[in-house]
């Protein structure tokens, strides 16, 4: 019996040790007010940048990032995944999350986000708008309709009256923009930050107002966090000032 | 399994650890059986998407399973019976895809098959081949993932194989190719199928590798694990049928082939 606790042991140390999910962009405090922030993949950039600066502002506090497509956090959290504060890409999975009462409050509006085309650098193609994105011969991604850039990029195209046919739906706009910045894509429709953060590996063709759509992102603390405090603390400091200047340098728009 | 009865009872701590294996193995399906909405089971099945994603499914990893098998087996035969310099960087490169993140499988893939890839712009330039977003794609992201399952197996099992078998037929007048058919090709079945299923199985459950390289569109390149991911960001509902569909599948195949082919013991053919 003495080898069965032996392993019961070892199993219980792996489980604990092995326990977490894939946080990237992790960040720690010794003094442990860490919260968890679910942020959507189109965040990753502004977020990462936005934690460290959080860290500094409130001494002692930290936050650690879990980034994915808001469809799949939203799921992630109404399966008990343990986070402090919830930063959707769009309305429609906020409301998953406050529909089951799982948010402490009202979700606030933080950010707005625009759709472009994302090109190879300098736009070699010549693509102008969504028109050309029409021809058979061109290699265009997009999201999948399941996730919140694939349902405003089959917005965009019906609105500007065009049929395009994708070569590939992707999970999460990254996978887009990946794909047309390694070249295997001509072009794809992604967030106007997702182009600013491509820097130079991309090119970025505009998409008219007229026809565009706007992104609204919500934040909200979650219902289940264990520390409200800091997460509210985060939140405040995401619409306030730096928070703001962050987001706009990665070319976010006010709400 | 009664007539083996009559040897010893297996140590208690033996039974008890393999029943923590058998129930660490069979509480996720529960789980999975548990939360499944039978109500809406026909309208997911008959729907037209899901059984052009199955059929796709199916498709590809059998194409991953006879590009396997057609390289895989020489490569193994290499491995076990060739002595040469490097033969053991030469299997860990060989088998660096099995721990390799699919996700990162996938982007090496583009990198050399991708259509700016290493290989992959020849492929373009000179014969107009392009493999990402294309069926093809899939089967070549499954076979990199799948290939190394076989390799190990039929290595393993051509290390065991008596090579005086062979020998004897050589003398007997078999040319070297005719003692590999009908000498060694049977004798090592069980491994060939053990690693042919392992293959076709990982083949079939690919994910990262896929999406990564091949993309993602309704019959071309959407297989169910890539059907059943994005179903799971609008419609749980739909997806855990749809995983269903894909264990249902594997199950009957794994319980099929286990019995007819790897129950056996392995019967040297003389020649």
């Amino acid at each position: 019996m003495r080898w069965l606790w032996c392993i019961w042991t070892v199993l219980a140390l792996g489980a604990t040790s092995c326990g977490g999910d894939d946080d990237a962009g992790a960040t720690s405090s010794p003094s442990g007010s860490d919260i968890t922030v679910f942020a959507a993949a189109s965040l990753t950039d502004a977020f990462t940048e936005l934690g460290e600066a959080f860290g500094e502002a409130e001494p002692g506090a930290s936050a650690t990032f879990n980034f994915a497509a808001s469809s799949e956090l939203a799921r992630q959290l109404l399966e008990g995944a343990p986070a402090d504060v919830f930063a959707s890409a769009d309305e429609a999975n906020m409301s998953k999350l406050t529909d089951g009462g799982g948010a402490a409050g009202e979700p606030v509006t933080f950010a707005t986000n625009r759709l472009e085309i994302i090109t190879a650098p300098g736009n070699p193609l010549g693509i102008t708008g969504l028109a050309d994105l029409a021809k058979p011969e061109l290699i265009v991604v997009t999201c999948a309709v399941e996730v919140p850039c694939g349902t405003y990029a089959e917005q965009v195209f019906s609105n500007a009256g065009v049929t395009v046919t994708p070569k590939s739906y992707e999970e999460n706009v990254r996978a887009v923009a990946n794909k047309v910045t390694l070249g295997e894509a001509d072009a794809g429709i992604v967030y106007s930050t997702d182009v600013t953060a491509a820097g130079e590996d991309a090119g970025g063709v505009e998409i008219p107002d007229d026809v565009n759509v706007a992104a609204e992102y919500p934040i909200a603390v979650t219902a289940e966090s264990g520390d409200p405090d800091t997460a509210r603390a985060f939140v405040d400091f995401v619409l306030g000032e730096e928070g703001q200047a962050i987001l706009a340098r990665y070319g976010f728009a006010p709400p | 399994m009664t007539a083996e009865r009559t040897r010893d009872r297996p140590p208690p701590l033996v039974l008890v650890l393999a029943a923590i294996a058998v129930a660490f193995f069979a509480l996720p399906f529960l789980g999975l059986l548990w939360r499944l909405p039978w109500s809406a089971l026909l309208d997911v099945l008959t729907e037209r998407s899901v059984r052009t994603a199955l059929w796709l499914s199916i498709r590809c990893s059998l194409l991953a399973t006879a590009a396997s098998l057609l390289f895989g087996v020489p490569l193994a035969w290499v491995f076990a019976r060739v002595g040469f310099p490097g033969r053991g960087v030469a299997r860990a490169l060989c088998t660096l895809s099995m721990v390799l993140p699919p996700v990162v499988a996938g982007v090496a893939l583009f990198f050399s098959f991708g259509r700016r890839g290493l290989f992959g712009q020849y492929l373009d330039e000179w014969f107009g081949v392009r493999l990402p977003f294309t069926t093809w794609g899939v089967v070549v992201a499954q076979t990199f993932v799948a290939m190394p399952f076989l390799v190990l197996t039929v290595e393993a099992s051509l290390r065991q194989f008596d090579t005086r078998l062979e020998e004897a037929a050589r003398t007997l007048g078999a040319s070297r190719w005719y003692a590999f058919r009908h000498v060694t090709l049977p004798a090592i079945r069980p491994g060939l199928v053990a690693g042919g299923v392992l293959a076709w199985a990982r083949a079939l459950g690919e994910f990262g590798a896929t999406i990564t390289f091949a993309g993602n569109f309704p019959g071309t390149t959407q297989t169910m694990p890539l059907a059943t991911y994005l179903a799971l960001e609008t419609d749980p509902e739909e997806a855990l049928i749809l995983s269903l569909v894909l264990i249902v599948v594997s199950f009957a195949v794994l319980l099929g082939l286990r019995d007819r082919w790897l129950g056996s013991t392995v019967r040297p053919v003389a020649a």
